[in-house]
């Protein structure tokens, strides 16, 4: 049952990442590509009408955390505080900048609200890297300091940054040059995705100069995925445990290679819904090859004291997961039909649709 | 600790308040244009249609805020109150990842093919999104509600020994007697806001001599819903939800109606200011033997008053509670007054010349707001000291990682960018309102 719903609490984040992922990094393409108000409007109305949905599923998958795994809910997000409030601050300036910059007529509204949209994209898609570089690196349960512990033995609190911006000291920050790293890399990786994403859905001027762009930011992608490779196994060097216990694992690593090599060849692509399947094949197996490794951690603890959040220990009880499966099932048929529904009346490109 | 306390408190209190100015307004709202819609396809009449997407644009607005604002209430539960979320996940956890799945997915998906797909689709489909679009704004109102009742009535639940509360009957949580009272009552008052906010827009208009058929549509519409769920609101949900506080949290109603002594025959305070120093109501304007009339339905029943249990367990703040409860009760009143004299002229036919009821109902908008807040203020007060009631209290809740310094900073950080959004939300639909719903072909 717990496995059950680790693997339904990563997929319903795994849907996050590549649907809103992909509106975030349009945010981005927005914010430093598009030259004038058509290609703004254009990107604008690719997104228009999904990225509220896509936002659920945020909100679905801290629901689904909530109730399957109330210790992992509270312990992180009274953890991360900081981090999590100003997310939802950006979250505010993206929401708002998108839907009130075409209500008012002028220019100057319009490039204030421009502004919101895009920089709150740039900054949603380091602070989403630096969580999974926390998640990764681990975090002090327990508040444990010259062997002592300051709270209860799930809880823990991480300040923004600390003087040493070491993943190694014994009270890290949220940001440390290793979350930052992580950072880049998703910025960098939604930045892809949500050109493919435009790509996709819109006929705009501005697609061929994303199809170049995105093959030199693929250059980039790559030099940080072997130095965040390389960082990851110098702050935790157990990483890789999992992967020689259990070999069949290698298939997330191995699709993501595969995924990052065809994300080179976008410019030849035939069909413009190629390159986002692909990117989204990137995502999933990468963030696929992150969960495989930390395996059956949640959270891992930094000190001797106190024991990992996993999913065992930090699991509801069984009646509850129970009945919890049949209304999720029946829930999840639902949002399957409305999510194909959706795309089947707003299918193809969005050129056209009046959006505000 | 203190401190501490009292800014996880401060920041939930105003960011519900100002995310619920939204929320009251859409499930009313969603419930008018899906009516708007109806008559569309009933009688063909452009009018119906021009006014279901004016106010669909209204909804927008206030839509986009109502998520935007909704998103911190669910992660406060772990930032702010983690040891709450911690101990009673294993209940609450359920109803709220249920709002998530059921209701956020339908509205965000239908009300972007309500906005955007109108010209792909037929009357009937178009009809029909709006239609899910009400539903899912209906559920996620039951959910939550579902939830707050738990805490007030705690149902189908064990305690472990290491204090978590768990699960043991799901059902449970939607047959609790303390639900559809509370829910039914919520949904009428959030209607009694729609309808207002519509009656007064048509007013405002109908003052201007602006779009005057899109005005006699709205003053019409909204003073029948108005007349309706201002009634509803009262007789019988608030009623019923009046006996669910008398059976199981007898010291809160002794504390709303502000009765400190046990007594037959009790009276109901009309006005007057709670004195905790005497333990008495200064000042006071009072209807004898009203509150065991209302209470136990004769008149000289016996009431028990704040006397008759330990300190202890009184409410933590009484005065604040009786004064949210006179504001909602009073402002529901006069509501009914106010809907009713409207009803009563325009059955006479006079409604749209008394310029004097129609300066009333442009001025009334910001009170049904007013008092969709003291309502939630009495439940909430209500239930203090408790967090669930008589088992867990808020002290206990809290997230104690938290310092106090970083709830403030927090906090205001809030209160800074809700200014902003009020503003904003302030100038958009002025804006939408100036312009008008688009006029009919001649």
């Amino acid at each position: 049952m717990e496995i059950f719903w680790s693997i339904v609490l990563v997929s319903m984040l795994t849907m996050f990442i590549l649907l809103d992922g992909a509106d975030m990094g349009a945010g981005i393409i927005h914010l430093f590509v598009a030259e004038n108000e058509d290609e703004k409007q254009r990107i604008i109305r690719a997104i228009g009408p999904f990225w509220d949905g896509n936002e659920v599923w945020l909100i679905a998958a801290g629901g689904v955390m909530f109730f399957a795994f109330p210790t992992l809910y509270a312990s992180a997000f009274s953890g991360f505080y900081l981090p999590l409030i100003m997310v939802l601050w950006l979250l505010i300036f993206r929401a708002i900048g998108l839907e009130f910059r075409n209500l008012v007529a002028n220019d100057l509204w319009k490039t204030a609200w421009d502004k919101a949209f895009g920089l709150a994209s740039l900054l949603l898609t380091v602070f989403l890297g630096a969580a999974l570089g926390n998640v990764v690196r681990g975090v002090n349960l327990g508040g444990v300091e010259n062997g002592l512990a300051r709270h209860g033995a799930v809880y823990f609190f991480n300040p923004l940054w600390n003087d040493s911006f070491s993943p190694l000291s014994s009270q890290p920050g949220i940001l440390d040059w290793f979350t930052v790293i992580l950072g880049v890399v998703a910025a960098v990786t939604l930045t892809i995705h949500g050109a493919h994403w435009i790509i996709f859905k819109t006929d705009s001027p501005l697609n061929a100069r994303l199809k170049k762009l995105v093959v030199r930011l693929n250059m980039v992608l790559t030099f940080l995925i072997v130095l965040s490779l390389v960082a990851w196994l110098f702050v935790r060097p157990s990483a890789m445990d999992n992967y020689f216990n259990h070999p069949w694992l290698w298939i997330f690593p191995l699709l993501m290679l595969f995924a990052l090599i065809l994300m080179f060849r976008v410019p030849s692509f035939k069909k413009d819904h190629s390159p986002f399947a692909v990117s989204s094949l990137f995502i999933a197996s990468a963030f696929g090859s992150t969960v495989a490794a930390l395996f059956p951690n949640l959270l891992p603890g930094t000190n001797s004291h106190f024991p990992s959040l996993t999913i065992y220990n930090a699991a509801a009880e069984p009646y509850g997961l129970q009945v919890g499966l049949v209304w999720w099932l029946i829930a999840l048929v639902l949002v399957i039909a409305y999510f194909f529904y959706l795309h089947k009346v707003f299918g193809g490109k969005m050129d056209d649709v009046h959006y505000h | 600790m203190e401190d501490l306390i009292l800014y996880h408190r401060l920041q939930f209190a105003f960011t519900i308040s100002f995310h619920y100015l939204f929320p009251q307004l859409t499930m009313g709202l969603s419930a008018l244009i899906v009516w708007f819609k109806w008559r569309y396809i009933r009688t063909g009449d452009e009018l119906y249609n021009r006014s279901s997407l004016f106010w669909a644009k209204i909804f927008a607005v206030n839509f986009v805020l109502g998520v935007v604002t909704g998103i911190p209430m669910e992660f406060q539960f772990g930032t702010n109150w983690a040891k709450f979320s911690e101990l009673t996940g294993n209940v609450i956890g359920q109803t709220l990842a249920m709002e998530g799945m059921f209701s956020f997915f339908l509205e965000s998906t239908f009300l972007g093919l309500f906005l955007f797909a109108e010209k792909k689709m037929s009357k009937k489909l178009h009809f029909l999104m709006a239609l899910m679009v009400f539903t899912g704004t209906q559920a996620s109102g039951l959910f939550i509600i579902a939830t707050h009742s738990w805490m007030q009535h705690p149902v189908g639940y064990e305690i472990l020994e290491n204090g978590k509360y768990v699960l043991n009957n799901f059902a449970a949580l939607f047959y609790n007697s303390w639900l559809w009272p509370s829910y039914l009552h919520n949904q009428m008052a959030s209607m009694v806001t729609s309808a207002f906010v519509m009656t007064g827009v048509g007013a405002f208009y109908m003052l201007n001599k602006k779009n005057r058929d899109f005005a006699g549509l709205f003053i019409k519409t909204g003073v029948v819903a108005g007349v309706i769920s201002s009634t509803l609101v009262i007789v019988p949900f608030g009623d019923m939800l009046a006996q669910q506080v008398a059976t199981h949290q007898p010291v809160t109603l002794s504390a709303m109606e502000g009765l400190f002594k046990t007594q037959e025959g009790a009276p109901m305070v009309l006005i007057g200011q709670p004195n905790m120093q005497t333990r008495s109501i200064d000042n006071k304007i009072e209807v004898p033997y009203a509150l065991s009339l209302l209470t136990y339905k004769r008149w000289n029943a016996h009431v028990k008053g704040l006397d008759a249990y330990d300190e202890n367990l009184w409410p933590t703040n009484v005065p604040a509670l009786y004064y949210a409860y006179h504001m909602m009760v009073g402002l529901g009143t006069l509501f009914l007054a106010l809907m009713g004299l409207s009803v009563f002229f325009l059955w006479k036919k006079k409604l749209f010349e008394k310029r004097w009821i129609l300066w009333a109902l442009l001025l009334a908008i910001p009170f049904p707001y007013i008092a969709n807040l003291a309502g939630w203020y009495t439940a909430e007060l209500g239930r203090q000291p408790w967090l669930v009631y008589g088992l867990m209290r808020m002290v206990d809740g809290v997230s104690a990682t938290v310092s106090a310094g970083n709830t403030l900073f927090t906090l205001l950080g809030f209160i800074g960018l809700y200014f902003l959004l009020g503003v904003l939300f302030l100038l958009l639909v002025g804006k939408v309102i100036k312009e008008g719903p688009a006029p009919l072909k001649a």
